[in-house]
């Protein structure tokens, strides 16, 4: 295979888990709800699609299991900041730290053992095209996945009635009550859909990417994603570009570690995707990318009907 | 079941939500070790009495509380004014690599006034680490929550490239550890045959310091202010911008003073590539434990220090896998965040009355 497509088709599997996180947790907060969770429930997903595979014999079990423990962490979320009314910020905060503990304690039987990568499924006829075939038709399930979600995501959003009152209810709570839509429903629903995300992005990491469970194997992963969403001004074809393009830089770092290919020690390098988040979130701030933000009006704001 | 807004904040359930927090933890903690097939009675013994039931692991108690303390101090003032410092496990890091360079500067050198010194580098080292997200934040706008966590993950690789390149000890057969300080720079240990060290004492003074600062100063009236009520703050012309610079440079310059007393005390007088157990992150916990509140925190620390002892001496003592510790710490905050509605709501039970609704 051309070298410029293997690099291509090594940075959609490193951008992969950020485009599940990112997704989800953009629905989220254009429903209005801040999630800080991301990392936690990602590495319960991760551990959870990694021991039922592992138990089991085969992700078809795995990566439901790991979507299901995934809405179970934004169920608690959402139970704590949409029912009992706690702030998003500290229940964010907790469910990550709840998350690497958990992960932790499920996974601690299970370091070191082995699970089946994740199969490809080339697309007859399709996988066979020059240049576009393995690019697009020549991935495991996860991977094909992601694509239909961007692209049901964006639909949703932009084109279904449901999507648009999931924007109203994040833009102006208060008014879209008053239309008798029903604001805490709304923000559950999406809420849990980014916890199925989480969980799917943390399930690839641990039987695609590196079929393995380590501690802490997300590494920061739900946080880089949560800036995503902020780069992608909330839209989900650029939260796409966005997660691609951090998996260019995951994949760079990497690619010039093993090969020594500047003279810097390792961990300056592993340093990159991490300085370059900060990185984006600075230009997302910067002049001509300002006016294009358009963070949901009622982001991280708590509703209680009054009436 | 419904929410019934309460006409002020209650002050009993202010201070009895976290007891109930702590209680509801433990009554968790002990199904968790049922589902997990340990004898939950033992368990929970091994896990918050047996670490502490001599002068020893009482020390030991206050030495692990002592960061988390003085951390937590210094972000309680940021998380009252709506400033949210979440990357002090990188400010940590940076105080103790600041601390410890100048230790490894003056290596083989003695003198009452290299502690000191290193006092101060650890101090500035995290205030700069922690100048970065605010600077962002005042001038560009940039989420201080996410580029202070960016760099806690920079700050450790950091760490590693230091300990395992250039500051590596040349005689420690290519261990990724530096030079042991000399005697002068280690932390003076206060109580003879335990591990209480110096910095104890001086988390303890900071305590009471900012103690006085929020409640009896107009500094700390103002901190309030601009999180209960940001335009009332404006309109008595309290600059946000300088609340965030302040609390983030308190915060960040505590956090690296506290990690300083790691390395010149319990850690050993050396920097390793893992210097702290998470204390950056976990006083998040204790912050909100404490009510935001410098004594609140005080004791909160004690509570989640025991954690820490816990899960060292349950893994010891029943088996239990340590990161047990981690689970017990998430589920505490979540069961103080579920309790504290009721400081500001009241539970009712049935239909809303007409009058109210």
């Amino acid at each position: 295979m051309d070298p410029w497509i293997a690099a291509v088709v090594t940075i959609i599997g490193a951008a992969t888990p950020l485009l599940y996180a990112a997704l989800g947790e953009l629905v989220a907060e254009r429903s209005g709800v801040l999630n800080l969770g991301v990392e936690g429930m990602m590495l319960v997903g991760a551990v959870t699609g990694f021991a039922v595979t592992a138990t089991t014999g085969t992700a078809w079990l795995g990566i439901p299991a790991a979507a299901l423990a995934g809405t179970l962490m934004a169920l608690l979320f959402a139970v704590l900041t949409l029912t009992l009314l706690a702030n998003q910020v500290a229940t964010g905060l907790a469910l990550t730290i709840f998350g690497i503990g958990l992960s932790a304690l499920i996974g601690s039987g299970f370091v070191g053992r082995p699970v089946p990568q994740l199969p490809t499924l080339p697309i007859p006829i399709l996988s066979a095209i020059p240049v576009l075939g393995p690019i697009l038709f020549d991935h495991d399930v996860l991977i094909y996945l992601s694509f239909v979600m961007t692209a049901l995501v964006a639909w949703f959003l932009a084109r279904s009635r449901a999507g648009l009152v999931l924007r109203a209810v994040g833009e102006n709570d208060e008014a879209a009550h008053g239309l008798g839509h029903g604001v805490v429903k709304v923000r559950y629903a999406a809420v849990l859909f980014g916890g199925l995300m989480a969980g799917l992005g943390g399930a690839f990491l641990s039987v695609s990417y590196t079929p393995m469970w380590i501690e802490q194997m997300t590494a920061g992963r739900g946080w880089i994603a949560l800036a995503l969403v902020v780069f992608a001004a909330w839209r989900p074809w650029r939260v796409l570009v966005g997660a691609y393009l951090f998996g260019g830089v995951t994949i760079f770092q990497l690619q010039a570690q093993g090969l020594g290919l500047l003279p810097v020690p390792s961990q300056v390098l592993s340093m990159l995707p991490y300085l370059a988040t900060i990185l984006v979130l600075v230009v997302s701030s910067l002049g001509p990318w300002r006016r294009r933000l358009n963070a949901p009006a009622c982001l991280g704001r708590p509703f209680r009907a009054t009436r | 079941m419904r929410l019934e807004k309460r006409a002020q904040v209650s002050q009993a359930m202010l201070w009895g939500s976290p007891i109930l927090a702590v209680l509801l933890t433990l009554v968790a903690g002990a199904l968790l070790f049922v589902v997990m097939g340990y004898d939950p009675f033992a368990s929970l013994r091994a896990f918050f009495v047996s670490p502490i039931n001599s002068t020893y692991g009482l020390s030991e108690l206050a030495v692990k509380a002592s960061p988390l303390v003085l951390i937590a101090t210094g972000l309680a003032v940021g998380f009252r004014a709506g400033v949210w410092n979440i990357g002090a496990e990188g400010q940590l890091t940076l105080g103790a690599i600041a601390g410890g360079g100048v230790a490894l500067l003056f290596w083989g050198m003695e003198g009452p006034w290299i502690l000191p010194l290193m006092c101060l580098a650890a101090i500035g080292g995290g205030m700069a680490w922690a100048a970065i997200p605010a600077f962002l934040r005042v001038r560009l706008g940039v989420s201080e929550i996410l580029v202070s966590l960016m760099l806690a993950y920079v700050a450790l690789l950091l760490l590693s490239a230091l300990v395992y390149g250039p500051w590596k000890n040349p005689e420690a057969f290519n261990f990724p550890e530096t030079r042991v300080f000399s005697d002068s720079a280690l932390l003076p240990i206060i109580l003879p045959g335990t591990r209480l060290h110096l910095g104890v004492a001086v988390t303890v003074v900071v305590v009471l310091l900012a103690w006085f600062f929020m409640t009896r100063t107009l500094f700390g009236y103002q901190v309030r202010v601009v999180g209960a009520a940001p335009a009332a703050a404006r309109y008595a012309g309290f600059s946000r911008d300088r609340m965030v610079w302040i609390s983030l440079l308190a915060s960040g310059g505590l956090a690296g003073l506290a990690g300083l007393f790691e390395v010149a005390g319990p850690v050993g007088g050396q920097l390793l590539p893992t210097i702290s157990p998470g204390y950056g992150f976990t006083a998040i916990i204790v912050a909100f434990l404490g009510r935001l509140n410098p004594l609140g925190i005080l004791l909160a620390g004690l509570v989640v220090a025991l954690s820490y002892l816990g899960g060292e001496n349950a893994q010891i003592e029943v088996g239990l896998p340590q990161a047990v510790t981690g689970v017990f710490q998430g589920m505490l905050l979540f069961f103080l965040l579920a309790t504290d509605v009721l400081v500001r709501y009241r539970v009712r039970f049935g239909a809303p009355r007409l009058a109210g609704a």
